[in-house]
């Protein structure tokens, strides 16, 4: 039995394979651990934050108390001690930096170390013409740095933490926060709401095509602190933005929670792409440690002709739970939601979309790859509403699931809901594991069994992949061929 | 006749159990002293769990809470139904055999039950305990244990009487067995809860065509449960065509366990009610089972029918195939939920469904939920839904040849449910399953 012998060698090492683990020793300021009123006021007075936004979280933190956690999804984890977590923790500085100069080196040496670029001249230095990404890096609950801010402020688009947002641009904050994703929306939602401690905040004004990518990474550092971070993207008419977000954490034994919002809303004629490439650690292969993602992501497309496209690779995390949405309101309207959900040991994924359709003529595109392998499990869990004036709403939808293993599971969920004659709904969705006969194919010309895998797998997602902007379509690919290695013997 | 003492329980829950008692009346079934005990704790199950709401994963589309605004008479007095006033039987031949079930009570005067093969028992369940049978008892005893849920455990509780069919090991039942069940109202409108039973031995087979009718202006409440056991390599074919009152809420669940190499096939064709789910629940158990889930629909008015399907693959090589087609009028609302399940270590197994719906009115709701939970890797799984207007393409293509837009869209229509149609194994109910989708489009153009 060679063949499984080395198969559960790789196993074995598959803990090491997680490149991000490692951690950085930096000074840390953090509230007490706990959540109390004091807690979400010591967040809100630690920002300068007006009392508006204090009240909301009052009011938000209040509401959280009279919720119960939901248990609906298809993924099993210990009770979460809400007590046990430290809401707030930043990198010691007194004052935020001023320039990138300013920032903590060891910060610096972090992001180097993660590949993600802090200092605008490196990549300016790079190919003549090589695309540009402005980054916000977001390290354990604050903001540390945001790149390529000039420039973007030339063309009028607001790219800063949400922090600095309340400070200098209270009005937008204010009128956008929540709208998408109210205060009582769900359980994470709701404590999200309560003690948020920082994330991106996006403003492209009429008419503007942001001309470079924007992109936020997330890094969670510190031992037992949850990671609240809220997104605000908000397109004004006929403005396109491309947004990237990152994340990774280092391997503890011990679970991490991270309870994020992202909210996106499109006026007349704008468009927002999305993407996620999620590399939370997943624990190890006994499924000891890893990250808990639930996640509240939701985009209202408010304006007629307005687009919002999800694309998500989801290989990290011991837990997923999350369905970037679309509420198609203004007429004509287009969602797109395009996922690769790779599970492997023990990761548990439960993860899908909403396509909420309320104007004329709005249009809906599902596309999700699930994988499972190990003995992990994989759920798409969606739903597709077709309101009373969602005349002509078109949606189709196509699910598939891999399954690599005898003792994984995939499971497929969708809710379709369809309450208009002249709106068309298509579901497909499809469950088997790799073909024999494709595996035979590959083999039969010298390719090794791994790599056959791995082909058959991108050739398998590649509709999602596709849709993914260069430079994270690369690491895609090789995080879907490194989250299964060691799954086939 | 001893009264249940207080249950805690919703109010309404504890008002249906107020006129529950632990034995039936009629003294017939004395001998099954099994039955009162079995009878109590389902009461107990059944205020657990109270009345299902839309807070119940289950019935999220489905609404039952008409039933708790209504006064019913759960001990209705047998009715006086004349032979006459029966319909013909779905097939449209006399000599057949047909039992009739009134208001849940099998009622011999008005049933017709030829000569049966050697050892093939038809008759009441009140009949089949009051005489001893124990593998009726047997059966009965271990699946009323079972914690079905709230209306399962309600039948449960009131458990008396239904029919029963046993088909003893290598027998093949040549004629169709009808099942007429008339609903019929009263001062109160009656509740039921029919209690069948299908036992198909090893190597044999039946067919048994299910004809729900009613035949009364006002309501009623009726909650069948037929439970089936097919034994190895039998095949059970089950057709229903449900075409109770308007008024009615018709609630039936169908609970199939398959031996190896058994197969189960059943249609499921929805016309009438006011509220009903037909919900069925396949066990395939052995290796090599496989059932055949359709069904087809037509609801207009107020009408809300639910069909819900779920099927345990338990054993490798199991196969299962469903195909759900309906059209939808007025404000008439469909649910389809199907859930296949494939169990670890069941491997070799296919599993596809398919479910559509024609909405032809603007004010018609279609909600469906398919779900596949697979624990097994070398499986081919499947499922497609679909919902929406008849494809405008096919309309012009027909317009332009001439056919009248009224006609063109009927035309349509009955393609599009042929498609079930066709799936009914059993060719002699076709053809009154088209007459019925004709008859169904030619008065919706009436009014």
């Amino acid at each position: 039995m060679a063949a499984t012998a080395q198969t559960v060698a790789q196993v074995r090492d598959l803990g090491s394979k997680y490149k991000h683990g490692w951690e950085t020793e930096i000074e840390m300021e953090t509230a007490p651990k706990g959540l109390n009123e004091d807690i979400v006021r010591f967040i809100s007075a630690r920002k300068d934050e007006p009392d508006w936004m204090l009240d909301w979280r009052l009011k938000a933190y209040r509401h959280w108390l009279t919720m119960e956690e939901p248990t609906w999804a298809m993924v099993d984890y210990p009770a979460i001690d809400f007590q046990n977590i430290y809401y707030y923790a930043a990198p010691k500085s007194t004052e935020g930096p001023k320039s990138l100069d300013e920032v903590d080196p060891e910060l610096l040496r972090t992001y180097e170390k993660l590949g993600i670029p802090l200092k605008e001249q490196e990549v300016l230095a790079g190919v003549q013409g090589a695309p540009r990404v402005a980054v916000d890096a977001v390290f354990d609950s604050v903001s540390v740095a945001t790149t390529f801010k000039k420039e973007l402020e030339s063309h009028g688009v607001i790219f800063c933490s949400i922090s600095e947002a309340l400070q200098n641009h209270p009005e937008l904050v204010r009128k956008y926060l929540g709208t998408v994703v109210p205060y009582t929306d769900n359980f994470y939602a709701t404590l999200n709401s309560a003690v948020f401690s920082d994330g991106s905040f996006v403003y492209i004004p009429p008419g503007v095509h942001c001309p470079m990518e924007l992109s936020t990474y997330f890094r969670i550092n510190a031992k037992d602190t949850g990671q609240f971070e809220r997104t605000l993207i908000i397109a004004d008419e006929g403005s396109y933005v491309s947004y990237l977000e990152g994340c990774t954490a280092p391997m503890r034994d011990e679970n991490q929670l991270h309870a994020a919002v992202v909210e996106l809303v499109t006026l007349k004629d704008a468009e927002i792409k999305y993407s996620t490439v999620q590399n939370w650690y997943p624990g190890d292969e006994n499924g000891k440690g890893g990250i808990y993602n639930f996640v509240t992501k939701r985009g209202a497309c408010r304006g007629d002709d307005s687009k919002i496209r999800w694309t998500q690779v989801e290989t990290g995390s011991a837990i997923t739970w999350k369905y970037p949405s679309c509420i198609l309101q203004g007429d004509n309207s287009v969602g797109e939601f395009y996922s690769v959900a790779i599970a492997n040991n023990a990761q548990q994924a439960d993860t899908g979309t909403k396509m909420i359709h309320l104007g004329r003529n709005t249009r809906s595109r599902i596309v999700s790859k699930g994988i499972s392998a190990g003995r992990a499990r994989n759920t798409y869990r969606g739903l597709v509403r077709m309101g009373p004036k969602a005349q002509e709403g078109r949606n189709f939808t196509q699910c598939d699931s891999l399954l690599i293993g005898d003792r994984c599971g995939a499971h497929t969920v969708p809710y379709i809901e369809s309450r208009n004659r002249t709106a068309k709904v298509e579901h497909e969705a499809t469950t088997s594991r790799i073909g024999e006969d494709q595996l035979f194919y590959c083999r039969q010309r010298g390719i090794g069994e791994e790599d056959a895998v791995a082909l058959i797998v991108n050739g398998f997602c590649k509709e999602v992949l596709q849709e993914l902007p260069m430079e994270f379509a690369v690491e895609a690919q090789k995080l879907v061929s490194i989250s299964l290695e060691g799954s086939v013997g | 006749m001893a009264a249940l003492a207080p249950i805690d329980g919703p109010a309404a829950v504890s008002d249906w159990l107020s006129g529950w008692r632990a034995g039936p009346g009629d003294g017939t079934v004395a001998a099954a002293d099994w039955l009162a005990p079995a009878r109590a704790a389902a009461a107990g199950r059944f205020a657990a769990h109270g009345l299902p709401n839309r807070r119940v994963e289950d019935w999220r589309y489905t609404n039952l809470s008409r039933l708790t605004g209504l006064e019913l008479d759960w001990t209705p007095a047998p009715a006086e139904v004349a032979k006459e006033s029966l319909p013909a039987l779905v097939f449209g031949r006399e000599a057949d055999c047909r039992l009739v079930l009134v208001n849940g009570q099998v009622r011999p005067a008005l049933s017709t039950v030829p000569a049966l093969p050697a050892g093939t028992l038809l008759t009441s369940l009140a009949d089949a305990l009051a005489a001893g049978r124990q593998d009726v008892a047997a059966l009965l005893r271990e699946r009323v244990a079972v914690d079905g849920g709230a209306l399962k455990a309600l039948n449960d509780s009131w458990l008396e009487d239904g029919y029963v069919l046993i088909v003893p090991d290598g027998v093949t039942v040549e004629m169709p067995i009808e099942i007429l069940s008339v609903g019929t109202g009263g001062a109160l409108p009656p509740a039921y809860q029919p209690r069948n039973l299908i036992v198909a031995g090893a190597g044999s087979r039946v067919t048994v065509v299910e004809h729900h009718v009613g035949l009364c202006i006002g309501g009623y409440f009726a909650n069948g449960v037929t439970d089936v056991a097919a034994g190895p390599e039998a095949i059970v074919r089950h057709c229903k065509v449900q075409d109770e009152s308007k008024e009615a809420i018709h609630v039936a669940l169908l609970d199939a366990a398959l031996g190896r190499d058994a197969m189960f096939d059943s249609f499921c064709f929805t016309l009438g009610g006011g509220i009903s789910r037909n919900e069925l629940r396949v066990s395939l158990d052995g290796p090599g089972a496989h059932c055949r889930l359709n069904g087809a629909y037509l609801v207009g008015g107020q009408q809300h029918c639910d069909h819900t399907t779920a099927v345990d693959h338990a054993a490798p090589e199991t196969h299962s195939d469903q195909l759900y087609k309906g059209v939808l009028d007025g404000r008439a609302r469909a649910v389809f939920q199907g859930k296949v399940v494939v169990r670890q270590d069941a491997q070799q197994v296919e599993g596809h469904q398919m479910s559509r719906a024609l909405l032809l009115s603007e004010t018609s709701e279609v909600n469906t939920k398919p779900e596949l939970f697979i624990h097994a890797d070398d499986v081919q799984c499947s499922h497609g839904a679909t919902a929406g207007d008849l494809d405008a393409e096919a309309l012009f293509y027909l317009r332009s040849r001439g056919v009248p837009e009224g006609q063109a869209r009927q035309l349509l229509v009955e393609a599009f449910l042929n498609e079930a149609i066709d799936a009914v194994a059993l060719a002699g109910m076709r053809l009154p399953l088209e007459r019925n989708v004709a008859r169904w489009m030619a008065e919706r153009h009436a009014t």
